[in-house]
């Protein structure tokens, strides 16, 4: 257990403060990665079960350079191949590595209803604590990036990690060592931002990619994944990366008012009828009826 | 004077029979598997209740059998709908029923419509149930199996957030209700869902117009 699951800034199903809230500030890490670099080489997605100690489960073929359909309980790190045809009839293949962004408002954690089953460190890293979860897969209707996954086995949800374990020792994520191109790196989130919007700015200004940009959704806060896209405004095109992720409206309602007007209302009932009582008591005893019955009779 | 319609309803000593032993036994199924809904259902919903998980062997269980629990309620739900759906159709008296809460709620039951077997109250506690257990079922199996879901079936799941929980807080309102009537209020009614049956004058006071058709009229017959 490394000394980072001792500095929380969020955690999920929690009565009160956070222990430890605000003692200890830390740089925002952020995972950067530039689409535009990705060769698909999968090095990162074994690096990913390598490193997470996951043996590698059997897929499908779908005559796509992707390994699966979608990402696992087992299988955090999924580069997912998109061959998009542009306007003027060209090809162009979009290779978007997708795991969990780690968002600054992470949706799984605010659906979470188990205490300390899902924690935001002071770093950012969305970390779920599986020895805390408990199968409900709230986190799954949470997630605005479809990303917690169950083992419908033993009932508890995974997803990427950041490699807690490695970056709280100081090193990087075993996806970001293992890149061959360079497409990923990893550092403080202000560092990774300007990388990033000097690459789109690169891609703007050289490569003719007048929209590329910096996906950092503010929906959610900002992520601790960012992305540098070809085309900003279509992100869409990349395997279905949302244009403007959020927590989910019911869920936000679900979880604010509807939680205090619900609470408010069990109390306030249970304190309405205990003074109902107080001031009216109970109806009348049968007994006293069966008396007057008689005397009717 | 008219002829009863149910004199065998009647017990000596001046008590009749309220509910068979088959009503109270589904009633308690119900009743149990409930206020286990209930406790592990608000442990689920709001962080200040979630050590309830602990008097029920923890998070992960309690998550694994409340829908089976649930099951169980629905089953009770569907046998009460058997046994007494004939009896709670809203008539007449229950909207004058509804116009004079104010003297139900003040102990003036004298001054109340004279209700049938059951008051309009206890007809809403019915149809909430029904319905209610209706849509926690359908939103309950969205959550049961909410991994199963495909991504662009998301919306099965945001709609079940929302509908189980406010369906279950408009259940846990008739619940108390309904405890405090039976437990606290009505003096008698407790009884006749533990032993089945109730005094005269609990039938003649609560439910004079079931008293009507037991004895065959508003007067004493002894």
């Amino acid at each position: 257990m490394s000394q980072a699951t001792l500095r929380i800034n969020k955690i999920s199903g929690h009565a009160g403060p956070v222990p430890g809230e605000d003692t200890q500030r830390q740089d925002l890490v952020c995972k950067l990665i530039d689409t535009t670099t990705c060769i698909g080489c999968k090095a990162c997605e074994v690096a990913c079960v390598e490193w997470n100690d996951m043996p590698f489960s059997p897929t499908v073929f779908d005559n796509t350079y992707q390994t699966m359909p979608e990402t696992r309980w087992n299988y955090w790190n999924l580069i997912l191949f998109n061959e998009h045809v542009r306007e003027d009839g060209t090809l162009q293949w979009l290779m978007r590595k997708n795991g969990c962004m780690h968002c600054a408002e992470p949706g799984c954690l605010e659906a979470c209803p188990s205490d300390g089953a899902i924690v935001q460190y002071t770093n950012g890293v969305v970390d779920f604590q599986q020895d805390h979860c408990i199968g409900c897969g709230y986190c799954i209707a949470g997630c605005p990036f479809d990303i917690p996954k169950m083992n419908t086995v033993t009932k508890r949800v995974y997803k990427c990690t950041l490699c807690t374990d490695r970056v709280s020792e100081g090193l990087e994520p075993a996806c970001i060592k293992s890149c061959p191109t360079g497409c990923l790196h990893f550092g403080t989130k202000d560092d990774m931002k300007d990388l990033a919007n000097a690459r789109a700015k690169q891609l703007q200004e050289h490569y003719g990619f007048a929209n590329a940009g910096v996906y950092d959704p503010p929906g959610v806060g900002g992520t601790g994944v960012i992305y540098v896209l070809h085309d900003v405004t279509k992100p869409e095109i990349y395997g279905g990366l949302p244009s403007n992720p959020s927590i989910p409206l019911s869920v936000k309602l679900w979880k604010h008012p509807l939680k205090w007007l619900g609470n408010l209302a069990i109390v306030g009932g249970l304190v309405g009828l205990f003074v109902h009582y107080l001031k009216f008591g109970p109806k009348p005893h049968e007994e006293e009826d069966i008396t007057k019955t008689k005397d009717a009779a | 004077m008219s002829q009863p319609e149910h004199p065998d309803q009647i017990l000596p000593h001046g008590r009749v029979l309220r509910y068979t032993f088959k009503e109270r036994l589904n009633h308690w199924v119900a009743a149990l598997s409930y206020i286990y809904l209930m406790l592990t259902g608000l442990a689920f919903w709001t962080p200040s209740l979630f050590w309830l998980t602990a008097l029920f062997g923890g998070g992960p269980l309690s998550r694994m059998v409340h829908p089976w629990v649930g099951l169980i309620f629905t089953v009770a739900v569907c046998v009460m709908y058997v046994f007494w759906h004939h009896q709670m159709g809203f008539e007449e008296v229950d909207k004058q029923w509804w116009n004079s809460l104010q003297y139900y709620i003040t102990n003036q039951d004298e001054k109340m419509p004279p209700a049938g077997r059951y008051n309009a109250g206890q007809k809403l506690l019915f149809w909430t149930f029904l319905f209610g257990g209706f849509l926690l079922l359908l939103s309950g199996v969205v959550l049961w199996f909410t991994e199963s879901i495909p991504w662009s079936w998301r919306y099965l799941r945001y709609m079940a957030v929302l509908v189980h929980p406010i369906v279950a807080l408009i259940t846990i309102g008739n619940f108390m209700i309904h405890v405090y009537m039976g437990v606290f209020a009505e003096r008698g009614a407790f009884g006749s869902v533990i032993r089945g049956d109730v005094s005269l004058a609990f039938a003649k006071r609560y439910h004079p117009g079931w008293y009507k058709e037991i004895v065959g009229s508003t007067e004493p017959t002894k």
